[in-house]
């Protein structure tokens, strides 16, 4: 420490931190804007699996989510461990997809009714019956647009 | 500021401290979330047309059953040679096409046994009750990976640049009108040439 006193025999002067608390506000709001919050707490084992041609998804508020895979650890005693759809934060039966879509394509403005897309988080352990059973409630209630949500990864490990 | 004569000033030396402790509780606990997946489109809700007739060649059929081994075209395959098998059916170019047109640009053996035009060709998927979620969307994957590899083709020779990114670029809401407007008819043309057409019958029950 003494090296360093020895350049100035005086009093060093405080240097100014009045600027700090810019800084702090500036990373906060970074982060504020940046963070997604979670909309609906997971109550299904989601595995997504991996793809490689993948597209984004578009803006969040065109879409609609559908959740589908086996109850997580803690549900399993009340709801068995077949897979189950889990639509906002409840378990839901086939026959209530199609509802469901159309109450959440009610609640959208008028303008993006129509360019919506249902985008399916599916477990990578699910059979395909039940994804099928879901399709086929997406058509009925014309819900054509749909992306099945996957990670970006190679598909060759799905099969291992 | 005008600097009072003996008051003391302020220790600020820890504002850094809280500052980086701020910025590692939001960086330990953000997600930045960018959901991306397979864009797929279901057919409608219509009873089917009828006489319709598809010749059986122009149709590649792949399916899937419960121990997600694959099936195409009446023969075991491994998913890793799926999309070989896709992209030589999808450019065989053997025959005439919608309009009686042949396939200038496609480069496969013209073998009469297979598609006709990439127009008319189809993929069907079928699968099990049974198949596994994965296997579904590595199969689907791969079929896209043709399509895309073939697209990605013709457009680098026609505009110099792969069709998946004019179209990432097409879809990105950052991208302004302009561009989009100049993007549209290439991904257009692109699509023509090589429709995807992949039709996805109903699972088999049992």
């Amino acid at each position: 420490m003494s090296r360093f006193k020895k350049k100035k025999s005086g009093e060093v002067p405080a240097v100014s931190t009045a600027s700090l608390p810019d800084i702090v506000f500036m990373l906060l709001f970074f982060f504020m804007t940046v963070t997604v919050m979670k909309d609906s707490s997971l109550m299904v084992q989601n595995e997504l699996p991996y793809a490689d041609q993948i597209q984004k998804l578009d803006k969040k508020d065109r879409v609609i989510y559908i959740y589908a895979g086996k109850p997580s650890q803690r549900y399993q005693d009340t709801y068995g461990t077949s897979a189950k759809i889990q639509l906002n934060d409840k378990f839901a039966d086939v026959s209530d997809v199609a509802a469901y879509i159309l109450a959440e394509r009610a609640k959208k403005r008028e303008e993006l009714q129509n360019v919506l897309t249902t985008a399916l988080k599916v477990d990578q352990e699910t059979n395909m019956g039940l994804i099928s059973d879901i399709k086929q409630e997406l058509r009925k209630v014309n819900a054509l647009k749909i992306n099945y949500t996957t990670r970006s990864g190679d598909a060759f490990r799905n099969m291992q | 500021m005008a600097r009072r004569g003996g008051a003391p000033e302020v220790n600020a030396g820890s504002m850094a401290d809280i500052a980086f402790l701020l910025l590692i509780f939001f960086l330990v606990t953000t997600t930045i979330e960018t959901d991306s997946g397979l864009d797929r489109k279901l057919p409608p809700d219509e009873p089917p047309q009828d006489n319709v007739i598809i010749k059986q060649k122009n149709i590649f059929t792949v399916e899937v059953n419960k121990n997600n081994q694959l099936l195409v075209e009446e023969e075991l395959l491994e998913l890793k040679d799926l999309r070989a098998a896709a992209v030589k059916f999808l450019d065989n170019g053997g025959g005439e096409g919608e309009k009686g047109e042949r396939c200038d640009y496609c480069q496969g053996d013209r073998d009469p046994a297979s598609s006709d035009h990439p127009n008319k060709a189809i993929i069907s998927l079928r699968n099990d009750r049974q198949t596994k979620y994965s296997t579904y969307i590595a199969v689907q994957n791969e079929l896209v990976a043709a399509y895309n590899e073939l697209r990605n083709r013709e457009s680098e020779r026609l505009y110099g640049r792969p069709f998946t990114t004019m179209e990432a670029e097409y879809l990105d809401p950052k991208t302004s009108d302009a561009v989009k407007d100049e993007l549209k008819p290439k991904i257009e043309r692109i699509q023509e040439m090589y429709p995807q057409k992949l039709s996805e019958a109903e699972p088999k029950t049992n």
